[in-house]
């Protein structure tokens, strides 16, 4: 029986997706699990499996063209089966035109001898509901709280293996429970921030915004960081790994600045998950650091590297852009020294990170010539009021300027 | 320390026991007046004569008969074999007696006697002479199985077989035999049953014995320079009594295990690793294990053709890509 | 090759006479009940009985020393028994309980002590030469003037172990006795359908050993051939094949029939006028060196020893389950 092709919704935002390259060709046999295609959303560049069996009789949307989410693109047929009432459904456009079947898939790999034989290509493999995964990753995913038929496999016959457990993250609405802690309060609104929210609304925009501005003595801070990364060359900690953790901590803190709008409620995070706004070659991403809060600075150092390395190759999964508490942009690495950052719905602040400058600063009466570091808050006042904002400041700034505070 | 040959370490395991123990006697073919087909026996029949380096008649079920007679009541021996394959003939006596003695006599007769001499293939010396038969002997409760990979773990181990009160079979190879290493000047002992971590990795356990901890060495080297894999080697040492808790916290920390072997995949020494290792760290797997073994066929005469046969780096490699889904 | 005239009774002797008359009696009513232990299902596996062989191992045993090492083949209650083995630790064995001499883990083919240096019935035809030998090395290594003794059936002359061990033996001079019970039969095939050279003394030629034939019907007989080869042994290190011409008056075991298709009733019934118990008991009568009251008083001591090894067995203790994982390593 014949297998319609369609364009999915690979991230939770794409409504069109641009095909960058098939890599099964018409004629090809594909089971399903097989990546047909890889395909561009408005995040990353995801692949497009086969939901069914057979071969790839029809491209409908070549290399290079746009197709709208729920669109045919492709059929999978059998090999003689009439195919002919398929036809393109949505707006396909750009591309080359259809592309010739390949002359020939490169050779596969001949396996070792004592190799499992791979499953031959009309066999079930991941068609018959069974999500197939190593014992390893199946300890992995439990330990984790992942849902294992939330994964795509990439082991032989579509297996869930350690590396797709490992790159997965859990689902925001399941988010790793934290013993004895409930992953995030909901709260009524009252009738005063009912009225709040609609003025604020009316008087500016969807979010209303407003920001709040302090300068923080950053001396400590570098020599901190100096005095870690002489312990440990490779650990290479940056000013924006340790804004990452003593925003956290801050978060950890100060719920009140952890939180989403939620149109009738507010949603309070016991988690902190922080998202880090990544520039790439045509926007921007914001990977998120989960559990930032329980993370250790070498950790977040590592994560935060890997992230951005693979959000400005597009590779990011969607569960790994998704579901932050918390924004933090940070421009000190283009001479930024103060700006605004737009915050990120429906999280209720971003900090947005200026540039660390020496300057004069009058200490006790004296002038003296200290580094320093101008944050600002945006924060969505539907939930955070100038004076919460401004505490969560607080102890950022007092944290940073007595780096031992992170620990005490 | 000294640099000395696997041979040489050999040499020196028999003549210090000799030395330390009278009941110890070297038996087999050509192993004193010609001073051993291999000349792991050289010049012990100078020192210790006739009575205790004794030449016998090419009649394997004899001697080795005699080795577990003797054994029987009280001595030593050291059953030479010329090789392996030739210990075919005197199969009866090493599982039908040795191996049963001290059971059906319900503990009352001992048998502290050790099989020695080269096994596995060497070079072009075709079916007959080519055979890795370690499965054999492992399979027998009652016989002890060491096959030592370095000068070192062949002198300590030796000296432990000659010293344990029951039948060891202790397989050499002709390929070994020139292979140079450390032992140290003063004495040593080496337990068996004990495996050895030879090299510390993150990403795959290569499980080898004998001449494959080479063939894992080499094939480590390739995939750390050139895959950015950190394989861990676990050499056994000794096949029987295995040491699982070595090859399974291996594997705890590494999820993928590949066997390398020298004898035939069927029934072979990695099939019993297998089962050990997925009973105990089911859940530390991330891929079914691998094995790399000599190839199922008897081993050809014809340089390329036997070249075939053998487990080789390449095709470890191309197993801990398999394991490692890369 | 005739056999040699039957040896002339020497009155003095009377006391070993009639010892050796009470050991094969011993043996004959150790193993008539113990075929009636197999029959009633309290002996398992195979059980190969030694009737009409018993002057075979007493009369050898009668000839060795204690620290002479005995090994048998798988026919071996008798040389266990004529060994100094109790009829109570034998029958135990066979009964396969914890109080057995090998622990109830060899059974009837594999009894052993070791402290008497029995050491084993061994249950592969030929398989236990080689190891004869070897304890005959053992005793040239050290010094020794002891002799180790191997029983084999004649069955296992054909067998390259014998060869090898003969060659061997002969090459390296060792103080080894090589003891063939020719009883005619290998389970069901005679000697003439199974070897080329019906003398088996005569395989001896080969590696230039001394060997002698035997009636071994005749107890005093084995005990003087015996007696010579071990003299032999130990003086001049030595080693000496024996032929025993006997005859088993059972089957091959208790799952052969006494005579089967291979051997015919008359041939047995003419064979029993030979049996060893009843013409040395009828020598030593005709000397008067034995009275019937005296005969009726060891009938009745071996009786009762057999019966209460019979009772001891029954109420002996199965093995300890855990004995199954002991005695394979040490």
């Amino acid at each position: 029986m014949a297998t319609k092709v369609f364009m999915e919704a690979l991230s939770p935002t794409m409504e069109e997706g641009r095909v960058t390259s098939w890599l099964k060709h018409e004629g090809d046999p594909v089971t399903a699990g097989d990546v047909l295609a890889e395909v561009e959303t408005d995040k990353a560049i995801m692949e497009l499996q086969a939901r069914g069996n057979g071969v790839l009789r029809k491209i409908f949307a070549p290399d290079g063209a746009t197709a709208d989410v729920g669109s045919l693109i492709a059929v999978i047929a059998d090999p003689d089966e009439d195919i002919s009432s398929f036809q393109p459904t949505g707006a396909a456009g750009g591309g080359a035109g259809a592309a010739p079947p390949a002359a020939a898939a490169e050779a596969p790999l001949a396996a070792p001898p004592e190799a499992e034989p791979a499953p031959p290509p009309q066999a079930k493999a991941a068609g018959d509901g069974r999500t197939k995964s190593s014992p390893l990753a199946r300890r992995l995913a439990q330990e984790r709280g992942i849902n294992l038929a939330t994964l795509t496999g990439s082991g032989p016959g579509g297996r869930i293996v350690k590396r797709d457990v490992e790159a997965a993250r859990p689902a925001p609405a399941a988010p790793v429970a934290m013993p004895g802690a409930v992953g995030y309060e909901d709260v009524e609104l009252t009738q005063v921030r009912k009225t709040i929210a609609k003025r604020l609304v009316q008087s500016i925009g969807p979010i209303p915004h407003f920001f709040l501005t302090r300068e923080i003595d950053m001396e400590r801070v570098w020599d901190a960081r100096q005095s870690l990364n002489s312990l440990d060359q490779e650990a290479r900690i940056s000013f924006n790994d340790i804004i990452v953790k003593v925003v956290a901590e801050a978060l950890r803190q100060h719920r009140a600045c952890n939180a989403w709008w939620q149109d009738d409620h507010i949603r309070y995070f016991n988690e902190v998950h922080i998202g880090m706004a990544v520039a790439i070659d045509d926007g921007l991403i914001t990977p998120v650091i989960r559990n930032a809060h329980v993370k250790s600075l070498r950790d977040i150092a590592a994560e935060t590297r890997e992230l951005a390395a693979r959000a400005r190759e597009r590779k990011l999964a969607p569960e790994e852009y998704t579901g932050s508490t918390f924004s933090i942009s940070n421009l000190g690495m283009f001479d930024i020294d103060e700006f605004t950052a737009v915050i990120n719905p429906p999280e209720a602040g971003i900090l947005a990170v200026g540039g660390i400058t020496a300057k004069p600063v009058v200490e006790d009466g004296e002038i003296s010539v200290r580094r320093r570091m101008r944050v600002t808050m945006s924060c969505d006042h539907r939930v955070i009021d100038g004076a919460t904002g401004a505490r969560f400041l607080q102890t950022v700034a007092r944290m940073l300027e007595n780096p031992l505070a992170i620990v005490w | 320390m000294a640099t000395v040959t696997y041979r040489e370490a050999l040499n020196q395991a028999l003549r210090e026991e000799m030395e330390r123990d009278p009941d110890v006697f070297l038996m087999g073919e050509e192993v004193g007046v010609y001073q051993g087909a291999y000349k792991v026996s050289r010049g012990l029949m100078d020192t210790f004569g006739e009575r205790r380096v004794v030449d016998t008649p090419i009649t394997e079920l004899g001697f080795t008969g005699v080795g577990v007679g003797a054994a029987m009541v009280g001595l030593r021996p050291v059953i030479e074999f010329m090789t392996f394959n030739f210990a075919l003939l005197a199969l009866d006596q090493i599982v039908n007696s040795a191996a049963k003695m001290l059971y059906m006599s319900g503990g009352q007769v001992p048998v502290p006697i050790v099989f020695r001499g080269p096994s596995g293939a060497a070079l072009q010396l075709a079916a007959q002479h080519s055979q890795a038969l370690e499965a054999w002997f492992a399979h027998v409760p009652g016989l002890k199985v060491v096959a030592p990979a370095t000068p070192y773990d062949a002198k300590g181990l030796l000296k432990a077989s000659i010293r344990d009160d029951n039948p060891v079979v202790f397989l050499e190879g002709e390929m070994m035999y020139n292979a140079k290493g450390e032992i140290p000047e003063e004495e040593y002992v080496i337990p068996l049953g004990q495996a050895e971590v030879k090299r510390e990795g993150s990403d795959v356990s290569l499980v080898c014995y004998a001449k494959s901890l080479a063939v894992a060495h080499k094939a480590a080297d390739i995939l750390e320079r050139d895959h950015g894999v950190a394989a861990e080697i676990i050499d056994l040492r000794t096949i029987r009594p295995l040491d699982v808790d070595t090859i399974v916290t291996s594997v705890n920390k590494t999820n993928r295990c590949v066997v390398i072997e020298e004898n035939w995949p069927f029934c072979g020494v990695g099939a019993q690793i297998v089962d050990e290792v997925q009973r105990r760290a089911f859940d530390a797997l991330d891929a079914p294990i691998t094995r790399v073994t000599q190839l199922d066929v008897p081993v050809p005469y014809n340089k390329q053709l036997e070249k075939l046969t053998k487990p080789t780096p390449a095709r470890v490699i191309e197993a801990v890509q398999h394991v490692t889904y890369a | 090759m005739s056999l040699p005239l039957p040896v002339q009774l020497d009155a003095e002797r009377g006391d070993f006479y009639r010892r050796l008359l009470h050991d094969m009696l011993r043996i004959r009513h150790f193993e008539e009940r113990a075929g009636e232990a197999y029959a009633q299902g309290k002996i398992g596996g195979f059980c190969h009985l030694y009737i009409g062989q018993e002057a075979v191992a007493v009369g050898a045993m009668a000839a060795l020393r204690e620290d002479d090492y005995v090994m048998s083949s798988y026919r071996e209650h008798g040389q266990a028994l004529a060994r100094g083995l109790t009829s109570r630790e034998v029958m135990a064995e066979l009964f396969g309980k914890a109080t057995g001499c090998s622990k109830g883990k060899g059974g009837s083919m594999h009894l052993f002590n070791a402290s008497q240096n029995f050491l084993g019935g061994h249950a592969i035809v030929g398989g236990h030469i080689p190891l004869v030998t070897g304890a005959a090395f053992a005793i040239k290594y050290r010094g020794t003037d002891q002799v180790s003794v191997g029983f084999f059936g004649e069955a296992a002359v054909n067998n390259g172990a014998f060869h090898e061990s003969l060659n061997m033996a002969a090459l390296w001079t060792l103080p080894a006795l090589y003891i063939c019970e020719n009883n005619r039969y290998g389970m069901g095939t005679a000697l003439e359908r199974a070897a080329a050279v019906w003398d088996i003394a005569h395989r001896a030629c080969s590696y230039d050993m001394a060997a002698e034939t035997v009636d071994g019907m005749d107890v005093l007989a084995v005990f003087e051939a015996t007696e010579r080869a071990v003299q032999r042994a130990r003086e001049q290190q030595l080693p000496t094949l024996l032929e025993m011409r006997t005859y088993r008056f059972m089957g091959h075991s208790m799952s052969d029939p006494i005579h089967g298709h291979y051997r015919t009733k008359e041939e047995i019934e003419e064979q029993r006028a030979r049996d060893p118990i009843v013409t040395f008991r009828a020598q030593l009568q005709t000397e008067r060196l034995l009275s019937a009251e005296e005969f009726d008083a060891m009938d009745d001591d071996v009786k009762a020893e057999v019966e209460d090894a019979l009772e001891f067995a029954e109420q002996s203790p199965d093995p300890d389950p855990e004995a199954v994982w002991t005695d394979i390593y040490r």
